[in-house]
């Protein structure tokens, strides 16, 4: 029991290590004094400080952060209609070829999704004028279309396996449809709803590959930005710069595992 | 006056399923009705059909004059209590209570004091403000039957009201519920699976079988006289022995053969036809030895289990067949029968159950 226990913790430390080592290392050389990111020369944060002052990453964020949003709200929008759908119309005509072109994207290389995008905006383009060029609006369309695959995966786990008597009896108590999805379904499903927002939200913010193809001039999100400059060399402030988003990303992440774990002992307490 | 609930041949077909076949049924103001079935019999469908959830086949329903044709769940005077509550998991329980108010346009103090005095009804007032997942099972039952009744419905629904709950908290849940039945003066329609359940409850069972009601009846009307061996064999424990008639007058049935049983009868039944006979075993006494009246019968134990205020017997006759039999221990003096040991059955003409089908 013992050796076996050994084992098991040394192979998750492996495992763990691989996964973090290197973020740590980063972050450790975010504090870096020198130009060198791979030479220790004492404390510092000023590549901390630079970053704030470098309009053209404030901006990035800024505009990554703007799409992330829209992007993960249409998404999750999307997803609910896409779950509801599954869930609930039971065997409806073209069901199953319905599902597969909905969960596609989930394994489609992004690089086929960002190029068809872009092939679609130029020729929506060519024919109705809209959207002129590319630019915020084009990667937010693009980002939400892949977003909502996710969130629909999400969303249907947790609405199948809720219990349709609690519809029934809000519709016995006198509720209308509407209504009873408002006050009863949204608030029972409310922490898959958070958490596929929250997943279309970092898909959106660290994807590279799609808003590139669609991104257009003064549309550069973060990723694209720290892409370029990573080209020319790899200096303290993207380590700076990629600390940063990591500990927005796993604040939004942990708390939101909280919220949900919160919400599902008070369910399980419930069965 | 027409009855307070009347269903006139209504069908329910699920793709080629019948659910419910042809069954009519009258129901008045105030009464507790129990549907009994075993699961699948169409009890539940039929409930959902009063509650507006299924619409029939065929058939109306009709409620308080009513024709419900048509008429939406939150239209009806009627309301559900789920068999597992179905309570709104993020709402308090005096929210869960107030949800039917609210929609019924229901507001501020008048709001209060009604969810107050239901609060009190079901005696849970001092746990409004906690959430279903913070109650035992007994209390969410409790939050279930208040929300169900907030809305003062003519008639409750109530799918398998118990079910969920263990042995003894069941038992003293079954008076609390005919208690506040009869406080209120609800019509009570309460589908179950479990007779002992049905026996206690309700004013009138109605037996269901393959979508149809087999018997409606008392429960004692039910248990003493059953109208088929259907009903017979599902209420309790029963002995069936298969007979030809071999003399009837008003009064009497003599069966032939080597068991010559006697028993009394309201119909005249012709000599020679074939009639199931029914004796439930605490009308069955079993002796040591012989006392010489009529139903006299030469047995054999097969098998015996003590029980503490009782022994049930298997026995035997000569013939091969069998009396299923209770024994109450009333006098310790008495040596008891044991396995293979012969005695004697005796029962009154009065307690053989004559079926005809």
């Amino acid at each position: 029991m013992g050796r076996m226990n050994g084992l098991v913790l040394s192979l998750g430390a492996l495992g763990f290590g691989i996964l973090y080592l290197p973020i740590i290392i980063m972050i450790i050389f975010s504090f870096n004094a020198g130009k060198l990111v791979s030479v220790w020369s004492g404390a510092s944060l000023k590549w901390y400080a630079g970053l704030l002052e470098n309009d053209q990453l404030l901006s990035a964020f800024g505009t990554s952060l703007l799409i992330a949003l829209w992007a993960a709200t249409i998404a999750t929008i999307f997803g609910i209609c896409i779950a509801v759908a599954f869930v609930r119309f039971g065997n409806f005509r073209s069901r199953l070829a319905l599902s597969a072109i909905a969960s596609a994207p989930l394994v489609m290389p992004e690089i086929v999704t960002g190029l068809s995008m872009l092939l679609l905006f130029i020729s929506m383009e060519s024919l109705f004028g809209w959207p002129s060029g590319r630019g915020v609006d084009t990667i937010i369309i693009a980002h939400a279309t892949f977003g909502m695959c996710f969130a629909a995966v999400v969303i249907q786990a947790r609405l199948r396996d809720f219990d349709m008597a609690i519809e029934e009896a809000a519709a016995d108590l006198g509720a209308t449809q509407p209504f009873i999805f408002l006050s009863i379904t949204l608030p029972v499903i409310a922490p898959a709803v958070v958490a596929a927002w929250l997943l279309a939200f970092t898909l959106s913010f660290d994807d590279l590959v799609i808003a590139s193809f669609v991104s257009g001039p003064g549309s550069s999100t973060l990723p694209i930005v720290i892409f370029s400059k990573v080209r020319l060399g790899v200096t303290p402030e993207i380590n700076a710069l990629a600390t940063v988003m990591i500990v927005v990303v796993a604040v939004a992440v942990i708390g939101a595992s909280w919220a949900i774990r919160r919400r599902l002992s008070g369910r399980d307490q419930n069965q | 006056m027409a009855p307070f609930i009347r269903l006139k041949s209504i069908s329910k077909h699920f793709a080629d399923v019948v659910a419910v076949d042809n069954l009519s049924l009258d129901i008045e103001k105030g009464e507790l009705f129990c549907l009994l079935g075993a699961s699948g019999c169409g009890k539940s469908t039929l409930l959902r059909l009063l509650a507006g959830f299924e619409s029939p086949t065929k058939g109306t329903i009709e409620i308080d004059g009513q024709d419900m044709a048509g008429v939406a769940p939150a239209d009806r005077p009627v309301n559900f209590m789920f068999q597992n509550y179905a309570l709104f998991p993020h709402m308090s329980v005096a929210d869960n209570i107030g949800y039917g108010l609210r929609r019924a346009g229901m507001r501020g103090t008048e709001l209060g004091e009604r969810v107050e005095s239901l609060l009190k009804l079901v005696r849970l007032q001092k746990l409004g403000g906690r959430k279903p997942h913070q109650l035992s099972g007994g209390q969410r039952q409790r939050v279930a039957l208040a929300r169900a009744l907030a809305r003062r419905p003519k008639l409750l629904l109530l799918d398998e009201p118990l079910a969920a709950l263990d042995k003894k908290l069941r038992e003293d849940t079954q008076f609390e519920l005919v208690d506040i039945q009869e406080k209120l003066g609800t019509t009570f329609i309460v589908v179950t699976h479990d007779q002992e359940e049905a026996m206690t409850l309700a004013g009138r069972i109605g037996i269901m079988d393959a979508g149809q009601l087999v018997q409606v009846d008392a429960p004692r009307s039910l248990y003493e006289r059953p109208k088929s061996s259907f009903v017979a064999d599902f209420l309790g424990t029963i002995s069936f022995v298969d007979a030809i008639v071999a003399s009837c007058d008003k009064t009497s049935i003599t069966i032939g053969g080597d068991l010559n049983i006697c028993a009394a009868s309201d119909d005249d039944l012709p000599v020679g036809s074939a009639v199931k006979l029914a004796i439930r075993p605490e009308k069955i006494y079993l002796s040591r030895t012989k006392n010489g009246g009529v139903n006299e019968i030469e047995v054999v134990v097969e098998d015996l289990a003590y029980l503490g205020f009782a022994t049930n017997y298997r026995v035997k006759t000569a013939s091969g067949q069998m009396f299923k039999l209770q024994q109450q221990q009333r006098r310790s003096l008495d040596a008891p029968l044991s396995w293979g040991e012969t005695g004697y059955v005796h029962f009154d003409p009065q307690d053989v159950i004559v079926l005809k089908d």
